[in-house]
C-alpha cells in the first residue's frame, strides 16, 4: 500500500525530459519533489507562470508570486509570467504535455468528477474543466476506495463530472491503471504487498488483467 | 498624451452606481484592486454582478463586499476560501454562476478584442455545457465539440497593476499579472490602480502589458496590504 508520497513517486516516473507538466493541487503537487536528476521539467502553473520553482525560503515570501493553489513560491532561470488568457491558451492548444490531477471518482471510459458535492462542497471547478477537455495526456493521482471502503474507480461517475473521457492513467495507494480507449481499467502494476485480489474487490469499473501483473518498483 | 489620470479612487468611482455588473481582477488576494474595493465598500452601492476569479477570504478582498452583503450575483471559478460566501449561496442570498477558469479569462479577452463569443471545449459533458449551444469542429486533425460562449458585458473593469502612467499604460508584476490584463481589455470603463503612478515617457514601450488605449481611469494607490493567503516556506540549508 502506498501513502501519498508513493503514490508521487510513481507518477513521477510518468514525467519525461523536455515535458511542460501542470501539477494540480494535492498529492500532484508532491509529484515535483520526486523528478529524477537529469529529467528537466518545466512546471506551469495556471495562474500565469512556467517555471515554477520551490517554496521561498522564510522570510522572503512575496504576495506577488504564487501558484495556482495560491501557495508562496519562486521562480527558476527561465521562468516566464504571462496573463490568465495567455495561461489557458497554451493549455487548450496542448503545448502542456502532461496534467497531473486528483479525482473524487474516474470512471471505466475515462470520465472524471473532482469539482462538486451536491449538497455538500462547491468550491468551483477552477482550471480543472479547461484541463482535462484539452490535454493529450492526463494522469490522475487518487485513493482507490472512500472513507466508506466504497471504490473510487467506476463503471460510471456518480457526482457532478468535470470532463468526459479524458483520463488516460490512474495512480492509486494500490494499483497503477491504464484506462482504454474502448473502456475498462486495465491493471499495469501492483503496489508493494496488493494482491490482485485486493485490487479486484476495490475496483467496481470493469478490471482488465492481462498475465502476471508485476509489483511496481520505486 | 491623454492624460487618465483621477486625483483620487472617489473620483475614479464618481459613476458607480447599484445594478452594475463590474470585472475585478486577482487571483486569490494576489493582484485585487486593494483601494478600489475599499471604496465600493465605503460607498455602499449595491446590487452589483462581479465578475471575479475568486470571491475573496471572509475579511478581505470581495469578501468585505460580501460581508456588506453589496453582491447580488458572482461570476467565478473557485469560491473555496469564504465562509460567508458559502452562507449566503446555500440560503439562496446570492446568485452563483460558477465559470471554468480558462472560460471566464477568455470570456473577459473576447470582450476586449471586440468578439461576441468564443468556443471551447471546457465543459463539454458537465453541467455547465446545459442549454448552452454546442458545435463539432475538426482542428488540427481532431474532432471535437465546443461551446459557445459569450464575452462579457461590463459596465467597469477594476484591475491593479505594478506601475502605471498618466496615459494609462500598465505594467503588471509576477503572478499579479493574472486577470488583470484580460479584465482591463474587457471593462466599457476600465479604472486602473497603480503602486507607483508615472509621466509618460518613463515606462519602457517595449515592455507595457496593457496599452493605455484601454484604460480610463487611472490613480496611484496606497496602503497596500498584499495580504498573503498560503504562506509556504522552506527551512534554509
Amino acid at each position: 500500500m502506498l501513502d501519498k508520497n508513493g503514490i508521487a513517486k510513481r507518477i513521477a516516473r510518468e514525467v519525461k525530459d523536455g515535458y511542460y507538466v501542470n501539477l494540480g493541487i494535492g498529492i500532484p503537487t508532491l509529484v515535483a519533489n520526486f523528478i529524477p536528476k537529469g529529467i528537466n521539467v518545466v512546471l506551469q502553473s495556471e495562474n500565469g507562470l512556467l517555471g515554477m520553482g520551490p517554496f521561498p525560503y522564510e522570510g522572503e515570501e512575496n504576495a506577488d508570486l504564487i501558484n495556482a493553489g495560491k501557495q508562496t513560491i519562486t521562480t527558476l532561470p527561465g521562468s516566464v509570467f504571462f496573463d490568465s488568457s495567455l495561461s489557458f491558451g497554451m493549455i487548450r492548444a496542448r503545448k502542456v504535455n502532461l496534467t497531473i490531477l486528483g479525482a473524487m471518482e474516474v470512471s471505466e471510459r475515462g470520465d472524471i468528477a473532482n469539482w462538486k458535492i451536491p449538497g455538500k462542497m462547491v468550491k468551483g471547478m477552477g482550471g480543472a474543466m479547461d484541463l482535462v477537455a484539452s490535454a493529450e495526456n492526463i494522469i490522475v493521482a487518487m485513493q482507490h476506495v472512500n472513507k466508506a471502503g466504497e471504490s473510487k474507480l467506476l463503471k460510471k461517475c456518480t457526482l457532478p463530472l468535470t470532463g468526459i473521457r479524458c483520463v488516460k492513467k490512474v495512480v492509486t495507494e494500490m494499483a497503477v491503471l491504464d484506462i482504454l480507449p474502448q473502456g475498462g481499467f486495465k491493471l499495469i502494476e501492483r503496489a508493494p504487498g496488493i494482491s490482485t485480489e485486493q485490487i479486484r474487490n476495490a475496483t467496481e469499473g470493469q478490471l482488465i488483467i492481462e498475465g502476471e501483473i508485476p509489483e511496481m518498483v520505486l | 498624451m491623454i492624460n487618465k489620470t483621477v486625483k483620487n479612487v472617489d473620483e475614479a468611482l464618481i459613476d458607480v452606481k447599484d445594478g452594475i455588473t463590474v470585472m475585478v481582477g486577482g487571483f486569490g488576494l494576489c493582484g485585487i484592486p486593494e483601494n478600489i474595493i475599499a471604496a465600493l465598500v465605503q460607498k455602499g452601492v449595491k446590487n452589483l454582478t462581479c465578475i471575479s476569479n475568486n470571491a475573496g477570504v471572509d475579511d478581505f478582498g470581495l469578501g468585505l463586499l460580501l460581508q456588506k452583503k453589496q453582491i447580488k450575483k458572482m461570476i467565478a471559478s473557485y469560491v473555496g476560501e469564504n465562509a460567508e460566501f458559502e452562507r449566503q449561496m446555500l440560503s439562496g442570498e446570492l446568485e452563483v454562476d460558477l465559470v471554468p477558469q480558462g472560460t471566464l479569462v477568455t470570456r473577459c479577452m473576447a470582450a476586449g478584442y471586440g468578439m461576441p463569443a468564443i468556443y471551447t471545449p471546457a465543459g463539454v459533458g458537465t453541467e455547465v455545457a446545459l442549454g448552452k449551444e454546442s458545435r463539432k469542429f475538426t482542428f488540427n486533425g481532431i474532432e471535437k465539440e465546443y461551446l459557445l460562449e459569450y464575452a462579457f458585458e461590463a459596465d467597469f473593469a477594476f484591475v491593479k497593476a505594478w506601475k502605471g502612467d498618466t496615459a494609462g499604460n500598465l505594467i503588471y508584476r509576477q503572478t499579479a499579472l493574472n486577470f488583470n490584463h484580460a479584465m482591463a481589455i474587457g471593462g466599457k470603463i476600465t479604472i486602473a490602480e497603480v503602486e507607483e503612478l508615472v509621466e509618460p515617457g518613463e515606462l519602457d514601450p517595449n515592455f507595457i502589458h496593457t496599452p493605455g488605449i484601454y484604460v480610463h481611469r487611472i490613480f496611484q494607490g496606497a496602503h497596500y496590504e498584499k495580504r498573503i493567503e498560503q504562506r509556504t516556506t522552506r527551512k534554509r540549508g
